[in-house]
């Protein structure tokens, strides 16, 4: 970071997304799904934050709240110190030129009644950056820079292979000079030869623009690659952020250890073990007491042997009869500093 | 010397489309023995779920059609059965499970009832009988409660759990042979470890060979005993698995491995193959690679000549011209009788070694 005064190009705080569970001939609120749950991070700009966790821990929803896609419950949102949230209208309109998105399906997010040209044309068009001649080079130039033909401009969707479509979805993400994108699952639905080639477009782009990137993705091994700082959720809330390879040489939170040692190593003589979690992620529409994962957590189990009677506590979970630690089930962990690099910070009472 | 429990020999496939014939399986030999786990390795579109689906005769004809080669199980051919015969193999001596669990599941139906139309068909008990026995294999997998997962519909249940279930109807029968056709690749990375873990176990308890079809070659890396690489519809590597990660003979397999992050690796940037995987309407004359190959440098014969796979060291297949030793090498058809010598070590739940 060049300046140390200025704050961090995006800045969020106490971030929540919660969606009504509606029952009833009267449609009538009985709870909520809280998908998003108190999270709190900085993205500083030209640098990445990575998003771990599995289907369901609410990481989509955070990058969508972010660029109000999703309405927010409550929280604060600073982009560039100022605070998103309360934009409206045309002011709106303009920061949103800063803020894109790259989907992770790239043949649902493109438009197939539309061109190209006119897919990547049409922000450049509506912002009032280029029109006519001017615009055909924009985009020509885009399209180039993504590493693709430029007279492709004139097709359509269906014509691209998975790999092409997904280098479209970033050149319309690209085409307002953002400064901050989300990548939501960018490669996950590429094949591996060309998983690669998109990592390293993007990359590249970093490099070349000083992009700021929250990127989202279930694939550790991608995301370590890819990020300067991972965050790792669980049902809502991060339970471990550190520097990404700080996260993988030393993770503190069970849920990060056992993540990290189910990635299947492309090595047939396996080096680390395996750790196997019981059961599945539970309903974030009723999350369990406590901290979320004590139902699955390894380590409270193996506390609980040595552990005083007193301090103990018996949960019955996949139909069977476990002790765990008390603490465990009676509050909730904050994030806190953990022994370690400065800013490695995860939520557990026993590491 | 122990015989292939199913032995596949230049097997070819066309499906006859609207826009002229494709060819999504050429010349594919693999074989697997008993208690073999063969993983078949390949990206989209590279013939390794078409190869897999011919084993059951489940590829639909027309379109399809099987244009020689033989599939041998247990030395019979499997293309010259009789539907009759077919139909008695599929389920008890050979069972698939797919990769979108949802899918492959009936919704209308009950967990229970759909397990044990398989066993009453197969096995020939009584409908009392075979739900217990449909309850003993929910068991098996690790599906706590059986008796009342028993009456659930699928859709009550997750993506972990419809996969055992996938798996439970899949080993009901005590087939000899799993085909597994991506089996977690919907699933999330700590429901995959359950999942290959649950399939290692019941391979070790039951003596089952396995086809693992994938494109995660991490999955590859823990799991199989022996490897096919399939590219552009054929076989394109084949040997141990230690061997071909430690010395890759075909520059896709090589570029393959460059190309994935792996954790606490500390690269900056990775390796990529340029390109895309050809459409198999379109495929390049000669070396279905060489568009996209490092090696080439101009050689005509790549643009040429097709390779086929030849063994370029002592049970290790390649077809590639530039592979070392392909020049002498001599065209055998591939068989590997072979266990992997290290497996994974396992933790239970509370921490300790399984």
């Amino acid at each position: 970071m060049n300046d140390t005064n200025s704050p961090p190009l995006l800045q969020v705080r106490d971030l929540r997304t919660y969606f009504p569970i509606r029952k009833g001939v009267l449609s009538r609120t009985v709870g909520h799904v809280k998908a998003v749950d108190g999270l709190s991070f900085d993205v500083p700009a030209g640098k990445t934050l990575g998003l771990v966790g599995e289907s369901g821990c609410g990481k989509t929803t955070v990058g969508r709240t972010i660029l109000r896609l999703i309405p927010a419950t409550s929280g604060e949102v600073r982009f560039r110190g100022e605070d998103f949230f309360r934009y409206t209208g045309e002011e709106l309109r303009k920061l949103r030129r800063q803020m894109q998105i790259v989907f992770q399906d790239p043949v649902s997010s493109l438009n197939p009644r539309m061109t190209v040209g006119n897919i990547i044309g049409e922000p450049i068009q509506v912002h009032g950056i280029a029109r006519g001649k001017n615009r055909d080079d924009l985009v020509a130039s885009l399209l180039q820079r993504v590493g693709l033909d430029p007279t492709y401009a004139t097709r359509y969707p269906h014509e691209f292979s998975g790999g092409q479509r997904q280098r479209i979805g970033i050149a319309r993400a690209l085409s307002l000079g953002p400064a901050f994108i989300v990548c939501d699952e960018p490669v996950s639905a590429l094949d591996v030869s060309i998983q690669s080639q998109i990592l390293n477009l993007l990359q590249d782009l970093q490099q070349e623009r000083g992009i700021a990137y929250l990127f989202i993705a279930h694939n550790l091994a991608v995301v370590e690659h890819f990020s300067d700082e991972v965050a790792v959720m669980y049902l809502g809330k991060i339970v471990e952020k550190a520097g990404a390879k700080e996260l993988y040489s030393n993770p503190k939170h069970p849920y990060t250890s056992a993540l990290l040692s189910a990635v299947p190593e492309p090595n047939p003589r396996p080096t680390k073990r395996r750790i196997v979690l019981p059961g599945e992620v539970p309903s974030p529409a009723n999350p369990p007491c406590g901290c979320a994962f004590h139902p699955r957590c390894p380590l409270t189990r193996q506390m609980a042997k040595q552990a005083t009677e007193t301090d103990t506590t018996t949960i019955t979970t996949g139909g069977i009869q476990v002790r765990v630690v008390k603490k465990c089930v009676e509050s909730a962990p904050s994030l806190e500093q953990k022994p370690g690099e400065p800013g490695h910070v995860a939520a557990c009472w026993l590491t | 010397m122990p015989q292939p429990l199913l032995d596949i020999r230049d097997l070819n496939i066309a499906f006859n489309t609207a826009r002229g014939p494709i060819r999504p399986v050429r010349d594919v030999s693999m074989s697997i023995f008993p208690g073999q786990t063969l993983a078949v390795v390949g990206e989209s579109g590279c013939g390794k779920s078409v190869t897999a689906l011919s084993v059951l005769r489940l590829i639909p004809t027309p379109p399809g059609e099987y244009l020689g080669g033989q599939i041998l199980f247990e030395g019979r051919d499997l293309l010259k059965l009789p539907e009759r015969d077919m139909r008695s193999v599929r389920g008890r001596d050979i069972a698939m499970i797919f990769q979108e669990p949802m899918t492959s599941l009936n919704p209308v139906y009950t967990i229970g009832d759909q397990i044990a139309e398989a066993v009453i068909l197969h096995q020939k008990v009584g409908t009392k009988k075979a739900y217990k026995i449909v309850e003993e294999s929910l068991c098996d997998v690790g599906i706590a409660d059986p008796h009342r997962r028993l009456g659930e519909y699928p859709h009550q249940l997750s993506g972990g759990m419809r996969q055992r279930v996938m798996i439970a109807m899949a080993l009901s029968c005590k087939p000899k042979l799993l085909i597994a056709d991506e089996p977690t690749t919907a699933l999330d990375v700590t429901i995959q470890a359950q999942i290959l873990e649950l399939l290692r176990k019941l391979q070790k308890e039951n003596g089952m060979a396995v086809m693992l079809i994938t494109h995660d070659l991490g999955v590859v890396a823990e799991n199989a005993d022996t490897v096919a690489v399939m590219y552009a519809s054929r076989v394109v590597e084949y040997a141990k698995v230690e061997d071909l990660f430690d010395r890759p003979q075909h520059p896709y397999t090589e570029g393959l491995f460059r190309s994935i992050p792996k954790l606490g690796s500390g690269v900056d940037r990775l390796d990529t193959i340029s390109g895309t995987v050809p459409n198999p309407a379109k495929f390049p004359a000669g070396c279905k690679f060489h568009p996209r190959c490092v090696r080439m440098n101009g050689d005509a014969k790549c643009a040429t000549v097709e390779p086929v796979v030849r063994e370029v060291e002592p049970r290790h297949w390649a077809a590639c011209h530039h592979a070392a030793g392909y020049e002498n090498a001599a065209g055998t058809t591939p068989v590997l009788d072979y266990k992997r010598q290290v497996t994974l070590d396992v933790l239970d739940a509370a921490g300790g070694v399984m």
